[in-house]
């Protein structure tokens, strides 16, 4: 067992992992924060997509030990109690979520993708999200949705 | 103003938003156990023994076999035809038949646990032939099952053949569609959970599309009462028609109940892959024929459909496809005889389509060989074939009995919405200059059917105590809004606003029966069941007004833009909803404020134009999808923003299988497209927006006028951008791109035509 | 899926790290994007894991006089929009904007990727194109292997068993393009080709063409006797095994490297 502290959503958890434990389960398991997806096992389908250190990443293809000392933003960390983060509120706007599985990893790479390119042309945006993948949506909403976002400062 | 026909947000977006999706693998369960199942990796073999001692000397591991595990040989479920000999062990004890068949149920406290035993437990394989090209499995030399003495697990349309079918045309082509296997990959994978409660009642979570159906069949295999099951779907992350009750469900359960402790499941992508059933898998063989100015007047189609190792809905569904293979057409003759053939691979079931997709896909492709051979623009071929706006109701020559429609309005549209003449002219800029990069343009006019079996579905309306209502739905949404939708729907009749009207569904105690969210049925039938009801209620409503205000309840109207019962002509004589309820509650009669109704209506026929415009790069072979144009109607549009959604979605798995996917297998049975890795699934990086244009044809054959939407998408796609393929390369000799029609399959062709 | 287990140690220095490597069945672990998706799927089973994520002065990219060092633990989105890369070797740049996909690109390392040398790596195939040099620190002290000898076979190298890649020298290029057929855009290369004019020669280099990435002589040579960009393209294939899989026939890549490298014989 390894000793980690992470900050996640700006409250620091210290706990006695396996060094085996992928960030993702240790934030759903340990930490109770289950908006975060597992879709795939091949680092494909970026639904367990958070920020660590502010960009975003996989955490399913991220140790748990690896994340030690840092900062973790999930879903659960966007909304302000009532107000949804602009891109949440896009994404409802637009109706970019369909059954709501793959859409806390698309929220936060969408965060990621505004902080790095704030003004994307729908051709940045698409490949920008290439690492996350919608089996509902077709992406036409999802696109619009990070255009209404970007449109709105977020 | 009616709220209906508005783009309405969602009600159920924000806990999904908020990461708060109540997804079974979120499901709290206190000390529940971890099962993980022992897969083989082989796809044809005798079992000699599985050892699990070095497995089962983990701490709190216990493991199961097919001698420990009595429940009875699942399936296959009773298809007309369906030869009832190939079920499948829950288990596998003497063979197995596909890569993923369960040999072994491991049970631990945690979950990593559960992975390190199942590795751990030793399987005696004594591999035996294996057949997974359905071509191969039609010659009966290996059998999957021996007492049945062949592979063919069902049979479709008829083995008579007119020999003089083509005699009097004058133009006859013949091809081969292959719709191949695809992977449904819904984003959540499979959960369960289970307990038995100390009342000896079985609660199951499943992520399934059909919480009524599979509580039907678990208690039939499991030898349990009904009053005694509940099953609830609670969020459920995609299904496409793959996500209903199978041998893991039981086998969670069975685990419940054996240990008498709550027992918990979820599949990695990877056994997701292979443990869910596979989609489409039927190749078509054509021949087309007709006059050389372009009416269509014959058809011959040979189906060979894969079921895969352990036949199920799979196989059954070239009887959809032989139903809609007229397509929009008024074509005269057709003969369709079809084989459903077992292999040593995943069960083949619906996928979002369900043998529909395969019946547009060999039309449209048939059609554009046709129009080719005779040298007529495909989209004028078309509209020579069209059955014509007034001729409805029609009934095929397959017996499709079509509803409504206006094929050639929804060509016109899509072809005006996409420039047709002006891409033609690029398309003979850049054939005449020789670039590298081709265009093409592919038109599909496609009709498919919805709520397909006719089936009843459940719908409840109830008034509540502060003068909401709640209705309650044995329609299962799970993405496609219902909660949304439904709401509106009742919403409407009742006057209330959207926001005091909730939708429940999912949950075997509160909702009497269901057929579940599958076929494009839900707001047809569930939806008009849920209108239906709200309706009864307003009736009912009137009567208890009546009382209340001392006048007949002929004389009480429901004014809906304020949700107020009052004496017709005196509106200031009126109760609202929560006033009403105020004194139904306190005189005992809430009851009178409830109405269900059992909902049954005949299929519809929703129908549609895409047009798809594609870059192909003929050097390498690379297609780039520029444009996908829709025109999908499907009659009265409840909420128009949730029924693009609905064709987004769908397009963008028909262009998959057109240019990205394929689930594909080793001559040994193994799986070589598996993860996420090697099978395409395409991300927003591989698409376009779509262009959607809208057309509103009403079915009379329900209430709300409404046809289902939901697979009209993939339906309408899949050949549109498939045509454009061939298209983009027909004046270089290609008369033929196999799908998925990018890259290699795209040079192959070439290399071809050149040959 | 969950991974086997194994051990895990963070290590505070290049030479703690070198000395952990030295434990049996260890394994270095950078940004995790090769060796993670390998744990899961419990085709990697280490006893140990060396993590070297941390080792901050193994990123930086520097000039060098007439080559650019890159600290072996640079990340792909660092090297992506780094302002000397930029400048001087934006090959390399471009390449690593086109690695997997924008999150993989916050934690894959350069030094990681090369390590892993998959056939199909983007940046072992421009490495070894540019003949960069790639500098490892081992129990015996520090060396530099070319790249040339650095691809020994399908996810082997040179390095022994207790090195670490602290370092990758690559020459400063005036023209230089990566292209690579994929089909979806987060895909490995099916074929990819590297070309670049570097010493006044034009080296050519192809992904996914054998069991290593290797440099199309065939092509160099024909470029050298004078041949057209068409003309050396064509040669592209041989004395290559590409395979086939999946992705594409051995037939189908041997012509998408002939295309291709007329392609990026033509952009430079």
């Amino acid at each position: 067992m390894t000793k980690v502290a992470v900050t996640v959503n700006g409250t620091r958890h210290e706990a006695d992992v396996e060094p085996r434990t992928l960030l993702v389960y240790f934030l759903r398991n340990e930490l109770g924060l289950q908006g975060t997806n597992v879709g795939c096992d091949t680092s494909s389908c970026g639904a367990c997509t958070v920020l660590l250190d502010g960009e975003s990443v996989k955490s399913c293809t991220v140790l748990a030990v690896q994340a030690d000392g840092c900062e973790v933003t999930t879903v659960e960390g966007l909304a302000q109690g009532e107000e949804l983060h602009p891109v949440q509120q896009a994404f409802h706007e637009q109706h970019a979520l369909q059954c709501g599985y793959c859409t806390p990893g698309f929220v936060m790479a969408a965060v990621s993708l505004l902080k790095e390119n704030p003004n994307p042309t729908e051709e940045e945006i698409r490949l920008g999200l290439e690492g996350n993948l919608c089996r509902c949506t077709g992406y036409h909403n999802i696109v619009r949705a990070v255009q209404a976002a970007a449109k709105a400062g977020a | 103003m009616s709220i209906l026909g508005n783009r309405v947000l969602r009600k159920e977006d924000p806990r999904f938003l908020r990461g708060e999706g109540r997804y079974v693998e979120n499901l709290p369960l206190e000390g529940a156990c971890q099962v993980t199942f022992v897969r083989s990796l082989l796809g044809h073999a005798r079992i000699g023994g599985v050892d699990a001692s070095a497995a089962r000397a983990l701490p709190g591991v216990q493991v199961f076999t097919a001698d420990d595990v009595d429940i009875p040989t699942y399936g296959p479920p009773p298809f007309p035809g369906l030869d009832a000999g190939m079920g499948r062990p829950p288990v596998a004890r003497d063979v197995v038949r596909f890569v993923g068949e369960i040999l072994a149920v491991v049970v631990s406290d945690d979950r990593a646990t559960g992975a390190d035993a199942a590795e751990l437990v030793a399987v005696d394989y004594d591999p035996l032939p294996t057949v997974v090209d359905p071509r191969e499995a039609a010659k009966d030399e290996v059998l999957l099952f021996p007492d049945s003495g062949t592979n063919v697990a069902a049979r479709s349309g008829s083995p008579e053949h007119d020999e003089n079918l083509f005699a009097d045309c004058e133009a006859v082509v013949s091809g081969t569609l292959n719709s191949q296997r695809m992977a449904p990959c819904p984003l959540e994978p499979r959960s369960v959970a289970a307990e038995v409660g100390a009342d000896g009642r079985v609660t199951a979570w499943l992520s399934t599309q059909t919480p009524h159906q599979d509580k039907m069949v678990l208690c039939g295999m499991l030898g349990l009462d009904p009053a005694q099951v509940r099953v609830v779907a609670p969020d459920v992350g995609g299904g496409f028609g793959a996500k209903m009750l199978n041998v893991e469900d039981l086998l969670v359960v069975w685990v419940a109940r054996k240990l008498g402790r709550p027992a918990r499941w979820t599949e990695s992508r990877s056994e997701s892959m292979i443990g869910l059933p596979h989609g489409r898998a039927e190749r078509l063989d054509y021949t087309i024929g007709g006059t050389r100015d372009g009416k269509v007047l014959a058809l011959k189609l040979d189906a060979l459909q894969d079921s895969g190792a352990y036949p199920t809905l799979g196989a059954f569904l070239p009887n959809l496809t032989a139903l809609m293979s007229s397509g929009v057409y008024d074509i005269p003759k057709i003969e369709f005889e079809g084989r459903s053939v077992v292999t040593n691979t995943t069960t083949i079931s619906a996928f979002r389509g369900a043998g529909r997709p395969e019946a547009s896909q060999v039309v449209e492709r048939a059609l554009d060989d046709f129009s080719v051979e005779i040298g007529m623009d495909p989209a004028e071929v078309r509209r020579r074939n069209f059955i014509p706006k007034d001729a409805f109701p029609h009934t095929t020559v397959t017996h499709a009995p079509y509803d409504s429609g206006d094929y050639e309005g929804a060509l016109d549209l899509a072809l005006r919405a996409a420039g047709y003449e002006d891409l033609r002219a690029e398309q003979k800029r850049r054939r005449d200059a020789g670039d590298a990069t081709q265009l093409g343009i592919g038109i599909s006019t496609y009709v498919e059917i919805t709520n397909g079996v006719d089936e009843t579905e459940f719908g409840e309306v109830e008034i509540t105590a502060d003068g909401g209502a709640i209705v309650r739905t044995g329609s299962f949404s799970h993405g496609q809004g219902h909660e949304t939708t439904f709401a509106m729907i009742a919403a409407e009749r009742l006057g209330l606003p959207l926001d005091k009207v909730t939708v429940h569904k999912g949950d075997t105690d509160e909702i009497p029966s269901g057929t579940g969210t599958y076929g494009s049925k839900s707001t047809q039938i569930g939806g008009s069941a849920a209108r239906v009801a709200a309706d009864t209620v307003v009736e009912q409503a009137k009567k208890l007004v009546g009382d209340y205000l001392e006048t007949s309840p002929e004389d009480i109207v429901l004014d809906q833009a304020q949700g107020l019962l009052h004496v017709a002509g005196a509106p200031s004589k009126a109760l609202s909803w929560g006033e009403l309820a105020t004194r139904a509650a306190e005189d005992g009669r809430m009851d009178e404020l409830k109405a269900t109704e059992e909902y049954k209506a005949a299929p519809t026929f929703p129908f549609g134009a895409h047009i798809a415009v594609v870059d192909v790069d003929t050097e390498t072979g690379r297609v780039e999808l520029s444009r996908l144009v829709a025109v999908d109607d499907a009659g009265t549009i409840i909420n128009p923003l949730i029924a693009e959604g609905q064709v987004h979605g769908g397009i963008a798995t028909g262009a998959a299988q057109a240019l990205y996917e394929t689930m594909v297998y080793d001559d040994d049975g193994t799986p070589l497209t598996g993860t996420f890795l090697g099978y395409g699934f395409p991300s927003a990086a591989e698409l376009p927006s779509w262009e959607l244009a809208d057309q509103e044809t009403p079915t009379p054959r329900n209430v709300l006028g409404a046809k289902g939407i939901g697979e009209s998408g993939t339906i309408g796609a899949t050949p549109a951008v498939h045509n454009a393929v061939v298209d983009a390369l027909a004046h270089l000799g290609v008369r033929h791109v196999e799908m998925p029609a990018n890259g290699e399959n795209v040079w192959r062709a070439l290399q071809e035509a050149k040959a | 899926m969950i991974p086997a287990q194994f051990e895990y140690e963070r290590a505070g220095s290049v030479d703690e790290a070198v000395e952990l490597l030295g434990s049996e069945d260890a394994k270095a672990l950078a940004g995790g994007h090769s060796l993670i998706p390998l744990l899961r799927l419990r085709f990697a089973r280490p006893a140990l894991l060396v993590d070297v994520g941390r080792l901050d002065d193994l990123r930086y990219v520097r000039e060098d006089g007439d080559r650019v060092a890159i600290g072996a633990l640079s990340r792909h989105a660092d090297l992506a929009r780094d302002a000397v890369l930029a400048q001087h070797c934006a090959l390399v740049a471009s390449v690593a904007a086109g690695i997997g996909d924008p999150q993989v690109r916050h934690r894959g390392t350069i030094g990681g990727s090369v390590a892993h040398a998959d056939p199909a790596s983007d940046f072992a195939t421009v490495l070894l194109t540019l003949d960069a040099e790639l500098v490892a620190r081992g129990p015996g002290g520090e060396r530099t292997i070319a790249a040339s000898d650095f691809f020994t076979g399908p996810f082997e190298t040179a390095l022994g068993a207790q090195e670490l890649l602290t370092e990758i020298r690559v020459p400063k290029v005036s023209a230089g393009t990566y292209l690579k057929h994929t089909r979806r855009a987060q895909d490995w290369a099916t074929v990819g080709v590297a070309a670049a004019r570097v010493n006044g020669g034009v080296h050519v280099g192809l992904a996914s063409m054998g069991t290593t990435p290797v440099r199309a002589t065939a092509v160099e040579s024909a470029l050298a006797g004078g041949a057209s960009s068409t003309d050396a393209a064509a040669h592209a294939a041989e004395g290559t095994s590409p395979p086939s899989d999946v992705n594409g026939s051995a037939a189908y890549r041997a012509h998408l490297a002939q295309v291709l490298v007329r392609r990026a014989l033509e952009a430079i």
